[in-house]
C-alpha cells in the first residue's frame, strides 16, 4: 500500500508542473507536423503498401517520439541530482523504486497525448482509424516509454558526475536504435547486412507491431513479438532503475 | 539521540582510495545544538550523510534516535529532518506543493500536512510565495523553504548541512533567527555543519572540530577557547630592560605559556586574561616597571583551530 502511495506521491509531484507547461507539449508537436507536411508526401513515391502511406508512417513516427522523448527524461533527474532535490527525497522514508516509477509514469502522459494528437492531425490527410488495435498500440507505447524512461533515469544516476556523459550515451543509443528500427523508411529496402542488423534491434519489433496494429491487425506474430519486446523493456528498465536508485548515494 | 562509533568512509577515486572520515565517534544528547566545524573537505558532510542514511559507512556503527542507520534506515528517516547543502526544492515546483509533497513523502495525514504547511509558511516568512516556483525565489527564500521542508513532519532531530553557505550576511542572520526561535519553541535536537567560525561560536552549545576526516576537538566554544587557545595579554613598557623584566614575571603567571618579547612589549597567553591582567600589572608595579598600555585579546575558534592543527581555518578552506 505504501509503495503505491509513494508512486502516487512522486507521480503527482511531477504532473503538476507538466499541467502548467502545455507550451512544451505544443512545441513537441512541431517536429511531427513537419514530418507529415514535408516528408510523408515522398512516401507515395517509395511504394508503401496499404490504404495510405500514413498508416505506415504514423506508427513509426510515434515510436520515434516515444523513444527520443523518454530517452532524454533522465535529464530532468540530472537536474534534481545536481541540486539537492533527489537527496531531499532520499532522506525521507519514501520507497526509492517508487520514486522512480512515479516519475517514469508521468512520462507516459505527454507521450500518449502527442501520439493521440498526431493521429487526429493525420486523419484529414487520409489516416484510417482502427480503434481497438490502435488503443492497444498506444498502451504498448506507453509501457515501452515507462521502461525506457526508467533506463534513462538509471543512466542519469550512474552518470551524475558527468552530465555530458548522459547526453552522449543516451543519444548514441537512441539514434542507431531509431535508424535501425526502420522508423523512417522500410528496412526491406536495406542492403542485406543492414537488414540483418535491424533484426537484432528490439525497436524493429515494436515498430512492426505498431504498423500491424495501425492497419487493424491484432492476432499476428509481429504484434506478439512487439508485445514481448515491450514487456522485456519494461521489466528490465524498472529492475535496472530500481537497483540503481537503491544504491544511489548522491 | 545521536551516537556514532568508529565511523569511517572511504571513497574510491582515480587517484586511489580517499579516507574522507576516519574513525568518527560522537554522542549528541536530546535537545543539544551541536555544530560540526571544519574546513571544506574535512569530512563534515560525509559524516552527516552517513548519520542521515544517505551514505553507507565503510565501517563502524551509528544510531540516530535509537535506530541503526544501516539496519533500520526507514526508521531513522522518519525521525530526522534533513536540510542538505544544496537546495531541496525543485525549480519547477510551487512552494506550497513542495511542502505538501514532502508531507506525503513523510507519510503525514493530508489534513495535518496542510495545516503544518501553512504554519511553516508563516513561521519561515514564506507568506505570499506559496504559488511561486522554486526558480523564482531568492537565495534566502530558497534556504528558508529548505528548512521548512526539513521541518514538515516535526522531526525529533534536524540535520542542517551548511545551512547558510552562499547566503548574504543579512539572509544568514535572518535564517539564524529562525533556527534560534525554532529551537527555543521546540527544544529540537539540531546538528549542523558550518565553516563559518562566528556561526559555530555564537550559535552552537557544543562545537566539534573536524579536520582531515578526524574529530580533533569536542566541547563548548568557551571551553575550547580557554583550553586550546587562551587569552592573549599584551603590555607595553617604557624600555627593553623593563620588557625583559616583565617577561620574567609573565612567565610565572598562573597557566602562562608562549611568553614573547618584542621591543618594549611583552605578550603572554593565559586562561583567564581579564582576571589575570590586574594581577600582572600589580606585580609589574611592584618591581617599578612603567606600564604604558595593556590589552587582552579573546581568542576565536580560528585560534583554537590554529592551536590544534597549526593552520588557520580560513587558509585551510579549499575551493
Amino acid at each position: 500500500m505504501t509503495f503505491a502511495a509513494d508512486v502516487w506521491t512522486s507521480f503527482t509531484r511531477e504532473m503538476k508542473p507538466l499541467v502548467s507547461g502545455w507550451v512544451w507539449l505544443a512545441f513537441g508537436l512541431v517536429q511531427p507536423l513537419l514530418y507529415i507536411g514535408l516528408f510523408v508526401p515522398l512516401l507515395g513515391q517509395v511504394g508503401i503498401e496499404g490504404p495510405s502511406p500514413l498508416q505506415w508512417f504514423i506508427p513509426g513516427m510515434i515510436v520515434m517520439l516515444t523513444l527520443f522523448g523518454t530517452a532524454m527524461v533522465g535529464w530532468s533527474l540530472t537536474e534534481e541530482l545536481m541540486s539537492g532535490v533527489l537527496e531531499r527525497f532520499l532522506a525521507t522514508p519514501m520507497s526509492r523504486p517508487a520514486m522512480l516509477m512515479g516519475r517514469a509514469m508521468k512520462e507516459l502522459f505527454p507521450l500518449v497525448f502527442q501520439a493521440v494528437v498526431m493521429i487526429v492531425i493525420a486523419v484529414p490527410f487520409g489516416l484510417q482509424i482502427f480503434g481497438p488495435t490502435m488503443i492497444y498500440g498506444l498502451l504498448l507505447l506507453g509501457l515501452f516509454g515507462i521502461g525506457v524512461a526508467a533506463l534513462s533515469y538509471a543512466l542519469a544516476v550512474a552518470a551524475k558526475e558527468d552530465t555530458s556523459m548522459f547526453y552522449m550515451v543516451s543519444q548514441s543509443v537512441a539514434l542507431p536504435l531509431m535508424l535501425l528500427g526502420g522508423v523512417l523508411l522500410p528496412m526491406e529496402m536495406a542492403p542485406g547486412w543492414l537488414y540483418t542488423a535491424s533484426r537484432f534491434n528490439p525497436l524493429t519489433y515494436l515498430v512492426e507491431a505498431e504498423r500491424a496494429l495501425f492497419v487493424g491487425e491484432f492476432a499476428t506474430m509481429s504484434v506478439l513479438y512487439g508485445s514481448l519486446v515491450v514487456l522485456a523493456v519494461l521489466i528490465i528498465g524498472l529492475a535496472v532503475g530500481a537497483t540503481t536508485i537503491r544504491k544511489a548515494t548522491v | 539521540m545521536i551516537h556514532a562509533r568508529d565511523l569511517t568512509r572511504t571513497f574510491k577515486t582515480k587517484a586511489g582510495a580517499v579516507e574522507a572520515v576516519r574513525g568518527l565517534s560522537l554522542d549528541v544528547a536530546e535537545g543539544e545544538l551541536v555544530a560540526f566545524l571544519g574546513p571544506n573537505g574535512a569530512g563534515k558532510s560525509t559524516s552527516v550523510r552517513m548519520l542521515t542514511t544517505l551514505l553507507p559507512p565503510t565501517s563502524g556503527t551509528a544510531s540516530v534516535g535509537g535506530s541503526d542507520v544501516v539496519a533500520e534506515p526507514a526508521a531513522v528517516r522518519r525521525k530526522i529532518g534533513y536540510v542538505g547543502q544544496k537546495n531541496g526544492a525543485g525549480v519547477y515546483y510551487k512552494v506550497r506543493n513542495e511542502l505538501l509533497t514532502q508531507g506525503r513523502a513523510q507519510r503525514m495525514d493530508p489534513a495535518v500536512a496542510r495545516r503544518r504547511a501553512d504554519e511553516l509558511i508563516e513561521m519561515l516568512e514564506l507568506t505570499g510565495l506559496e504559488d511561486r516556483t522554486g526558480a523564482k525565489l531568492s537565495g534566502g527564500q530558497k534556504r528558508r523553504l529548505d528548512v521548512a521542508l526539513g521541518l514538515m513532519h516535526n522531526p525529533e532531530i534536524l540535520f542542517l548541512d551548511e545551512p547558510t553557505t552562499g547566503l548574504d550576511p543579512h539572509s544568514r542572520a535572518n535564517l539564524w533567527e529562525h533556527i534560534d526561535r525554532l529551537r527555543k519553541a521546540t527544544g529540537m535536537t539540531i546538528f549542523l555543519t558550518t565553516h563559518y567560525l562566528d556561526e559555530a561560536d555564537t550559535m552552537a552549545e557544543r562545537v566539534m572540530i573536524m579536520d582531515n576526516g578526524r574529530l580533533i576537538a569536542d566541547d563548548t566554544p568557551a571551553r575550547l577557547k580557554a583550553d586550546l587557545a587562551g587569552d592573549r595579554i599584551s603590555v607595553s613598557l617604557t624600555s627593553t630592560t623593563e620588557a625583559e623584566q616583565a617577561a620574567g614575571i609573565a612567565a610565572n603567571l598562573p597557566g602562562a605559556r608562549e611568553t614573547e618579547v618584542c621591543g618594549y612589549s611583552v605578550a603572554v597567553t593565559v586562561r583567564e586574561g581579564e582576571a589575570i591582567l590586574p594581577e600582572f600589572i600589580r606585580r609589574l608595579h611592584e618591581v617599578g616597571a612603567q606600564v604604558a598600555t595593556a590589552s587582552v585579546k579573546r581568542p576565536t575558534l580560528d585560534d583554537v583551530f590554529l592551536g590544534l592543527t597549526g593552520r588557520s581555518l580560513r587558509e585551510s578552506a579549499v575551493g
